[in-house]
């Protein structure tokens, strides 16, 4: 087995220093020399663009969209006002990298939406903040005043006369606005229900202006990268995948926690780093990508890398880098109810196949769970989770039914027993 | 009779929605009721009826509209509630590393499930869907503000009679 | 423009159309529940899921742009199995007992599981169970059958202007509802009983009286404003059960205004005449017709051979149909009468008129528009529908500018406005009129304000404009001064000069003559000098004449009055005869719109127990004087007769010029003053007998006093109390509500108040006194 990874950060390189989060820190650390290079040469927006396609920088929010792709998207000469946003919205179970690359270097993340505003020509920035972590919308807010007062937001940017500023927007509450038109709704001072789409943000986002959405890690990886080069940056990880990083693993390991690591690190060192699977116990099963991700069992996932071909082909999803692992002792039953609980719970509640399906399928698991399953039940949740997956207005459908329909096809033992026996047959 | 926002909410509160308000183009007032409806939740402890009707009012929106909003996400409350609200994820992640033992402890301390209200006024106990937090986890979020994180029964004691 | 191919059929659509839009084209029906084609795209219920080659997931068609070349396939076995899917969700939570269910019979959710459903429901666990919602006096619900497709919130959103109900909750949890316990109060919120595919919201007046396959539907034209909404009634057994909208592009579109679609009430009201009465020492009883006619004629024989003709008023309401309209003012004539009026609630008639007024464009024009100036209309109220239309018009960047004597709330943005008492009216509008710079005399003294300077700069720019003058404008005191400034205006922008003709036949009753002329009084001059004898048809005087209490007088102290009515208590007080004609349901009948639009219709019921077509009645009248010319043996010959042309006669006619003005009144009287406009369930006799409008919110409001805060604290009295209210010699009690839209020293008191007929005229000075 390898030695843990030393090698540069993008994000979280702030932890090595003491008072991570502060502006002294950033700059004493070249923070903000990416920007001011940019405004003094007035680089031009296409060569921004142009370093980012180079980088190989993927969406960190999930989704794995080239980054330097979907900017191009943006209008060049459209009159009127352009938006940024940020998605903070963190709330998948299993992520929490985002969270500490606010609580922890956020300058990196406000340089990188500044050099995102001024490439896309946009007005403002806001950064949507899961509800559930508000002391880092606080402390967000308090790091915005400190650029702002540095000179790196505001009307006169490094006085070079541009005016650009960053606002923090709270959520409160709701996983579904981390899926980026929701967020946007969610920004207009509406429920957060997805938009149909066609026609995407880049057309018509924020207040129907078009508008680019980036997950945090995403945006924040920019000021490397302009700093660094599109070349470094790509490789720091491998080809089509993009330097670091950060993986958030939870569950049964020693040592949760967020990794940042080379795109394309065996998953096996990467539970190295996380002090391995809970002592005295084995490896049962890993979601690689967030909750959504299909559940793979450990012979597996021991054998993907991470990055986003790997796990594809394994048959999950890359998603947002969020592992949760789990040990022989989970009742796959119980750990899916839930999840379904999790979606059903979540559903925004517009369409149709996902309104009514979540609740379907959770409430079936749970019955199974309860020793009140029939033995049609897991056909029949197959057949509901088609029925949902690829019907619906945005991709928690499919999310919800991910986990259920993986977890029958990997586990499908287990859920038999629970149906035949009326009880669970881990511990049994 | 709709009571107006200034006479309903403190000049504080006021302040702050106004600088909400600040962040979002002029003509993009609601864009502030979340923030509204949060900053009048803290000063009110609730969201009667009332406190939406002068949101609303404030911010120039129908008032279905705001309560729409309210309604749809979690972390509104939308009834009296204990001085304390304390939430507890229950999500996968938090369950593996041992959410359920540090909930039922709560509970039984506390002797209320999720949902409820100690006689005494002081503790609400409510289950929380994923708070971003995993890796700390299990953990629970007090009055939607200060995440305590890597909960035990020993941590679970020491919070419950810091507050007070 | 893009070629796509739907079910092997091509279709050629503008780009930027929708497949849905497509289909509809070529007539491909593809299942829906969310998609309505005058809402926005929801997208949400997914049932409209079709292939399309090469996508790889079903799309739903009502959002799908189409692309050039495109191939969908809307029941190929991926698209039926998306839909079936789509089916099963949304029956497992909806009560599958139609029997029960008001929409049985109706439901779109019914029709398309017919072909759509599974057999056996695999969905084994409880069903979701919906609290009822308490919407008001029109709207009944039963919400646990609701299945989320918005479209009763968009239609609030987008259409009536105000979001009175939403969708608060989550997911499953999501349920659709107002704000707590508040009533749905929109002026058209019975649209929502039509938009709902299911029966979660259904009329509460006709609910469960009878199944919709047990209804003829016949179609109509509504009685009340003078847009001409065309009506299906619906009918069992001679009844007219309920009314929906028949959609017409041109009108109403797929809409109707609550007092359109449940005023039908008033057909099968108790206070129905459906016998003729005569006054017998002071007792009414019943005769049967041949007596009740010989009287009748007798009487007013009597009284022109004793007087002449002149000491006689004729006096209809604008709401008769044209043929009615045509044969009463021919009768008039006949007899040697020009007292003929239907103008009742105006009260100034100076200046020339060559010809009747009218919107002065095509009601879809309204739509067009970019430029308004609306002078004193409360449309929202006075008709809903083309309010609804000019709201549709700002939306597409239209700038709207009011001239009123209350700050009514247009559901859009309001580009400038000017809010005055009703005696400063004629001085704002002459602001507006020296800031466009207008051709006319007097206003040299006229200050013009900052809002009416920035009113003047909406109105020069932009292309499309009108000036609309409104009710409260026809009925003002100083009515020929508005409209000669408002035509001023109007010249001097560019802008075309309308009126929003506020009853349903009142430019019909302009073309056919009922108008006096040479040597004729009107309708306020007939009152103000107390006529000997009155027929009046279907009107009721002392509730909707400019002076009430004149009227009222002036019938009372009459020596005959015949009243040609639908309804017994119209005339039961001062009438010698009261004659039953039929309402406008049971009569076949046309009439002319605000635009021109000629419609005709036929009965869709028969007259209610003895009660006649008041046209044959008016027949029978002429011939019992011998008179010539009344021997018509149809609707439609009387129609011929009355417009010999048809619609071109009615256009030959139609005029919106007036000269001879003198704009004078710029000076605003002292004191309180009364605002009388029409209250919008009082407009006509079969408005006033609808009970669930009566009791709607509007209903309420449109039976009190009105006043804003300033002048309530300052008179010492409390909102929501009783209040005393002296208007000439007469005091009346009415509960106060306070309405800060108002300006200071305004009591706003509806017109066509039962109770406030004593009060007089609908402007002027008023008091309020603690009680
Ligand atoms: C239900 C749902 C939840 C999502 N939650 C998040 C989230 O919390 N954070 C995030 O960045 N992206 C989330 N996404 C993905 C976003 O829609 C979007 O793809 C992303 O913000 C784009 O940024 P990126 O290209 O930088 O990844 C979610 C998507 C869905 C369908
Ligand atoms: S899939 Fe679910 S969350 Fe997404 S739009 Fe549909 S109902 Fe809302
Ligand atoms: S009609 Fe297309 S999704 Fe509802």
């Amino acid at each position: 087995m390898s030695a843990p990874y030393t090698g540069p950060k993008v994000c979280l390189w702030t932890l090595d220093h003491a008072n991570p989060a502060s502006l002294e820190t950033y700059v004493a650390n070249g923070g903000y020399s990416a920007l001011k290079k940019i405004l003094a040469e007035k680089t031009p927006a296409a060569e921004i663009i142009e370093q980012v396609k180079i980088s190989a920088l993927r969406g960190r929010g999930g989704a794995g969209f080239p980054t330097g792709l979907k900017w191009s998207f943006m209008p060049r000469n459209y009159e009127g006002d352009k938006y940024i946003v940020c998605n903070s919205d963190e709330g998948e179970p299993g992520t929490f990298k985002d969270r500490d690359i606010i609580e922890f270097n956020p300058h990196q993340l406000i340089e990188g939406m500044v050099i995102a505003g001024y490439t896309l020509g946009a007005k403002a920035g806001y950064n949507y903040i899961h509800g559930e972590i508000f002391e880092l919308y606080e402390s967000w807010e308090k790091a915005l005043e400190e650029a702002r007062s540095a000179g790196y937001l505001g009307n006169n940017i490094c006085g070079s006369g541009w005016a650009f500023d960053v606002h923090a927007h709270q959520g409160y509450g709701a996983y579904v606005c981390g899926e980026e038109t929701a967020l946007l709704e969610s920004i207009e001072g509406k429920k957060g229900q997805p938009r149909f789409k066609p026609p995407f943000p880049a057309s018509f986002g924020l207040y129907g202006k078009p508008t680019t959405i980036n997950n945090t890690e995403t945006l924040a990886s920019i000021p490397w990268i302009m700093r660094n080069g599109g070349q470094a940056f790509l490789d720091l990880g491998k080809p089509n995948n993009g330097g670091t990083k950060i993986f958030s693993i939870s569950g049964h390991v020693n040592k949760p926690g967020n990794y940042e690591i080379p795109m394309g690190t065996p998953f096996a060192d990467l539970l190295v780093m996380a002090g391995g699977v809970r002592d005295g116990h084995t490896l049962k099963a890993v979601i690689p990508g967030g909750s959504s991700a299909p559940v793979l069992p450990a012979e597996i996932i021991m054998a993907c890398t991470l990055d986003y071909d790997s796990i594809a082909k394994a048959g999950s999803m890359f998603g947002s880098g969020a592992v949760i692992v789990m040990d022989e002792t989970v009742c796959m039953v119980k750990a899916l109810e839930r999840l379904s609980y999790f979606y059903y719970e979540e559903s925004c509640g517009q369409c149709t196949p996902c309104r009514e399906g979540t609740g379907w399928m959770y409430r079936v698991v749970h019955r199974i769970e309860h020793g009140e399953g029939r033995p049609e039940d897991l056909d029949l949740l197959m057949s509901v989770g088609n029925n949902i997956a690829g019907r619906t207005i945005c991709a928690l459908g499919e999310a919800a039914v991910g986990p259920v329909q993986s977890f029958i096809k990997h586990f499908r033992q287990e859920f038999e027993y629970h149906i035949e026996h009326k009880r669970c047959m881990v511990g049994a | 009779m709709t009571l107006s926002a200034q006479s309903l909410l403190s000049a504080d509160s006021l302040a702050q929605i106004d600088k909400e308000v600040a962040k979002y183009p002029a003509d993009q007032k609601p864009s502030a009721v979340m923030a509204a409806l949060r900053i009048a939740q803290v000063e009110k402890g609730w969201l009667a009826p009332a406190t939406i009707e002068s949101v609303a009012q404030y911010l120039g929106m129908p008032t279905i509209a705001v309560y729409e909003v309210a309604t749809f996400y979690n972390m509104y409350q939308l009834e009296p509630c204990g001085r304390h609200k304390i939430t507890v994820c229950t999500n996968l992640p938090c369950q593996l590393q041992g959410a359920d033992t540090v909930a039922d402890y709560l509970k039984q301390k506390l002797g209320i499930g999720f949902g409820e209200t100690t006689p005494d006024g002081r503790f609400t106990l409510k289950e929380g869907e994923c708070m971003g937090t995993c890796g700390s986890g299990p953990l629970c979020l007090h009055n939607n503000h200060t995440m305590h994180a890597h909960l035990s029964p020993e941590t679970v004691d020491k919070l419950l009679d810091e507050l007070k | 423009m893009p070629l796509i191919t739907i079910d092997d059929q091509q279709i050629e659509i503008a780009a930027g159309s929708t497949v849905m839009d497509a289909a509809r084209a070529a007539g491909i029906y593809i299942p829906h529940f969310c998609y309505h084609k005058k809402l926005s795209i929801a997208a949400s219920c997914r049932m409209c899921l079709i292939e399309v080659e090469k996508a790889p997931k079903p799309l739903p068609a009502c959002a799908t742009p189409v692309t050039d070349g495109m191939v969908v396939r809307s029941y190929s076995a991926k698209a039926v199995e998306a839909q079936k899917g789509v089916m099963e969700f949304l029956l497992i939570n909806h009560p599958l007992d139609c029997p029960i269910c008001d929409q049985g019979g109706e439901c779109q959710l019914q029709d398309i599981a017919v072909g759509y459903g599974g057999v056996a429901s695999r969905y084994a666990e409880a069903k979701r169970v919906v609290k009822e919602k308490d919407l008001g006096p029109l709207v009944a619900t039963d919400m646990t059958r609701c299945i989320h497709c918005s479209r009763c919130v968009r239609f609030g959103q987008e259409i009536a202007g105000i979001m009175e109900l939403g969708m608060p909750g989550r997911g499953e949890h999501t349920e659709v509802m107002p704000f707590l316990e508040h009533h749905v109060s929109s002026e058209l919120s019975g649209n929502v009983i039509d938009l709902c595919p299911v029966g979660a919201l259904t009329s509460k007046p006709f609910r469960f009286s009878a199944r919709s396959w047990e209804m003829a539907r016949r179609k109509g034209i509504s009685p009340h404003d003078g847009l001409g909404s065309n009506l299906a009634l619906q009918v069992k057994d001679n009844r007219v059960m309920r009314v929906t909208p028949v959609d017409n592009e041109a009108i109403n579109e797929c809409w109707l205004a609550d007092r359109d679609r449940f005023s039908y009430q008033a057909l099968n009201s108790a206070e129905r005449l459906t016998r003729p009465m005569v006054k017998d020492g002071g007792r009414w009883v019943e005769v049967d017709w041949p007596k009740a006619m010989a009287f009748a004629a007798g009487a007013l024989k009597v009284i022109r051979d004793t007087h002449g003709a002149s000491a006689i008023g004729f006096i209809a309401s604008p709401h008769q149909t044209v043929e009615e309209l045509y044969l009463f003012q021919k009768l008039a004539r006949a007899l040697g009468c020009e007292n003929i009026d239907s103008r009742i609630d105006r009260v100034d008639f100076s200046g020339r008129r060559d010809g009747v007024e009218w919107l002065g464009m095509a009601v879809t024009d309204l739509n067009k528009l970019d430029r308004v100036l609306l002078v004193a209309s409360t449309v929202r109220k006075e008709q809903p529908l083309i309010a609804q239309r000019l709201r549709q018009a700002v939306k597409k960047g239209a700038q709207v500018n009011v001239v009123h004597c209350a700050d009514d709330d247009l559901l859009c943005s309001v580009a400038n406005k000017l809010i005055a008492r009703p005696s400063d009216l004629v001085n704002i509008l002459a602001q507006v009129a020296k800031a466009v710079g207008a051709d006319i005399d007097g206003l040299s003294d006229v200050v013009v304000s900052d809002a009416a300077r920035a009113m003047a700069a909406s109105l020069k720019s932009g292309e499309k404009k009108a000036v609309l003058l409104g009710a409260v404008a026809q009925q003002h005191p100083a009515a020929s001064e508005l409209h000669v400034l408002a035509q001023a205006i109007a010249k001097a922008t560019g802008a075309t000069l309308g009126f929003l003709v506020d009853s349903a036949n009142a430019v019909g009753a302009g073309v056919v003559g009922c108008r006096p002329r040479q040597g004729g009084l009107n309708a306020a001059a007939m009152f103000v000098a107390p006529k000997k004898a009155y027929v009046i048809l279907g009107a009721e005087p002392e509730l909707d004449a400019a002076d009430s209490a004149v009227a009222h007088q002036a019938l009372a102290g009459a020596e005959l009055v015949i009243a040609l009515s639908p309804f017994k208590t119209a005339g039961a007080d001062y009438a010698q005869v009261m004659l039953p004609v039929a309402a406008y349901a049971e009569t076949a009948g046309s009439y002319v719109n605000m635009e021109g639009r000629l419609q005709s219709w036929c009965a869709a019921i028969p007259p209610q127990g003895e009660a006649r077509t008041a046209w044959k009645v008016l027949r029978v009248l002429g011939n019992q004087f011998g008179l010539a010319g009344f021997d018509q043996d149809s609707a439609e010959q009387v129609l011929a007769e009355a417009l010999p042309e048809g619609e071109a006669t009615v256009r030959a006619r139609l005029n919106n010029e007036i000269a001879d003005v003198t704009v004078a009144h710029l000076n605003a009287a002292a004191g309180i003053e009364r605002l009388g406009d029409t209250a919008v369930y009082q407009l006509d006799a079969y408005s006033r007998r609808a009970p669930a409008l009566q009791v709607t919110v509007d209903g309420q409001v449109g039976h009190a006093a009105m006043a804003c805060g300033a002048l309530i604290a300052r008179l010492g009295l409390s909102e929501d109390k009783p209040v005393k209210v002296r208007q000439s010699d007469a005091e009346v009690v009415f509960k106060l509500m306070r309405d800060d839209r108002l300006p200071d020293n305004v009591v706003r008191l509806a017109g066509g108040l039962a109770a406030a007929v004593q009060l007089g005229p609908r402007f002027g000075p008023i008091s309020l006194e603690k009680m």
